[in-house]
């Protein structure tokens, strides 16, 4: 396959002969060339790495993506599955689509980078070599950075913070809970996955209870004192959710500083909260392969170029997504998508020895209040200084007291935006 | 001197471009790619239209739910760049 057709444009008919279904190519544009020929290996099949993954390997390079679970379910709209408005089927893919794009898809679990050798270790298998290594882990929840939350409480006070089996045994909490009881969201400070995430949760948790359960409350209590898109949440929880939901900031008490499941206790500086389900999120890390790696510094995050995305500690690897310290732009499936383009252009032009050419990147980001009400929050970001920094005057979030048809209209898009992207993520 | 000057400046007015992509367009195609409906697909739509359309979400001329505080994170020659490779994109599908 490697030859003459390596310098030919990739053209729709050139992929799909080469085995991929047409739905499931990348938007490549016109330029887009498959003449790479290096050996990439990317760990973590999440928004970042499967799409990062699929791009390598349209460019023409041997791509290994090493993932532990067949099946990925995606943290964005897995809020609808709690409130009961879609089901777990939903929100779950798996990665033939990352096969079809001519991506090896190995089911095994990363355990040691080897940067002399240039070598993954593996569980499963012989160590995998790379001319290029790109780690797109997500989180780690730290088990030992809140008294009393370890693993065996999460199955007692769920964090459904990775999305799967802990976001069904949440939904199932809801489900069984009586009608007037108590809800509690603990969030920790940040930086952590989905910023404005836990009240999106809230929200259409409180959906749910309003139809179903409407004498209980919500409880979110907070490490911090300030939360993304407030203004637009408080409106919409005035306006569809009266006195259901009451925000504890940190300087009220509200961070969480001991948990004990066995009594469904939430312990703060200031008072003890005993209630009938506790979503109890916790403070997070990069994914455990990245402190293997040795990419992950003090704060258990990644230092990384603003433009290339490699590693500010150890050369050769690269780490987008949740994992990296990326500036300004947030822990978001939308940053970790863009992020994953811009690298794999980074690496198809360092791996056929160019320069990578110049980046921006967008984030947008969706939250539903409701089935029909939705706001987003938007930033352009470029490297300054040795940072990604918000471009000023462009961003920021939809206008508080929009009409209704308006926040109808931007549910739709955040609909049509988990299609598209997880199209273009999954194949 | 003034040629490698002239050479220089205009190295880096056009620098290589990473896969043909110009600066943003990658992180067009999470909301307008090609399987996405409606209003986010421009499939259909010329360069010309996406780049008066990203003019006038810039200019504030255009309504919008998002697109006017993402278009002002770009110049006019980047989104006249960014529009040329949606539609290049789009004639093939």
């Amino acid at each position: 396959m490697r030859g003459a057709s390596d310098t030919m444009p990739l053209t729709r008919r050139r992929m799909v002969s080469a085995g991929g279904a047409a739905l499931a190519l990348p938007f490549l544009g016109r330029g887009a060339q498959a003449r790479g020929s290096g050996r990439v290996v990317v760990v973590g099949g999440g928004f970042g790495g499967a799409t990062a993954a699929r791009f390598l390997a349209a460019f023409g390079h041997q791509v290994t993506l090493v993932e532990r679970q067949p099946t990925y379910w995606t943290c964005p709209f897995s809020n609808t599955v709690l409130a009961g408005l879609n089901r777990m089927e939903a929100i779950a893919f798996g990665y033939g689509g990352v096969r079809a794009a001519g991506v090896t898809v190995l089911q095994d679990d990363a355990q040691g980078i080897d940067p002399e050798r240039r070598e993954v270790r593996r569980a499963g298998g012989p160590a995998i070599p790379y001319d290029r290594l790109l780690l797109s882990p997500g989180i780690e929840l730290r088990y030992d950075a809140l008294p009393g939350y370890d693993q065996a409480a999460a199955e007692v006070m769920p964090h459904a913070w990775i999305a799967g089996a802990q976001t069904r045994l949440l939904r199932r909490q809801l489900e069984a809970m009586e009608d007037g009881g108590t809800v509690a969201i603990a969030v920790p400070d940040n930086p952590f996955r989905c910023p404005p995430g836990p009240y999106e949760r809230a929200s259409l948790i409180a959906h749910y209870l309003k139809a179903e359960k409407p004498s209980s409350k919500i409880l979110i209590l907070d490490a911090k004192d300030a939360f993304s898109k407030r203004p637009l949440f408080e409106e919409a929880w005035a306006a569809l959710y009266p006195d259901m939901i009451e925000w504890v900031p940190v300087s009220s008490g509200g961070k969480v500083v001991e948990v004990d499941p066995a009594t469904m206790t939430l312990r703060t500086d200031f008072a003890e909260h005993r209630v009938a389900v506790a979503n109890v999120i916790p403070p997070q890390r990069a994914g455990a392969i990245a402190e293997t790696a040795g990419v992950a510094d003090a704060t258990g995050w990644c230092p990384v170029d603003p433009e290339t995305f490699e590693s500010a500690l150890v050369p050769g690897i690269h780490v987008i997504g949740d994992a990296c310290l990326a500036g300004a732009m947030p822990k978001s499936a939308f940053a970790a998508n863009a992020q994953a383009k811009v690298v794999a252009g980074t690496i198809d032009a360092l791996l056929r020895g160019e320069a990578p050419g110049p980046a921006k990147l967008i984030n947008t980001c969706y939250s539903l209040a409701a089935p029909d009400h939705a706001f987003n929050v938007a930033g352009v970001y470029e490297a300054v200084d040795g940072a990604l920094a918000q471009i000023e005057g462009a961003g920021g979030t939809s206008p508080v007291g929009a009409p209704a048809d308006i926040r109808a209209r931007e549910a739709e898009y955040a609909r049509a935006w988990y299609a598209t992207i997880t199209g273009e993520v999954f194949g | 001197m003034r040629i490698l000057a002239i050479a220089l400046l205009a190295g880096l007015a056009q620098p290589a471009l990473s896969q043909g992509a110009p600066p943003g367009a990658w992180s067009c195609t999470g909301c307008h790619g090609p399987h996405s409906g409606t209003t986010m697909d421009l499939r259909t739509r010329s360069a010309e239209d996406i780049d008066a359309a990203l003019a006038a979400f810039r200019a504030g001329t255009r309504p919008a739910t998002v697109m006017d505080r993402i278009a002002r994170g770009f110049t006019l020659d980047e989104s006249r760049a960014i529009a040329q490779w949606i539609a290049d994109h789009a004639r093939r599908e």
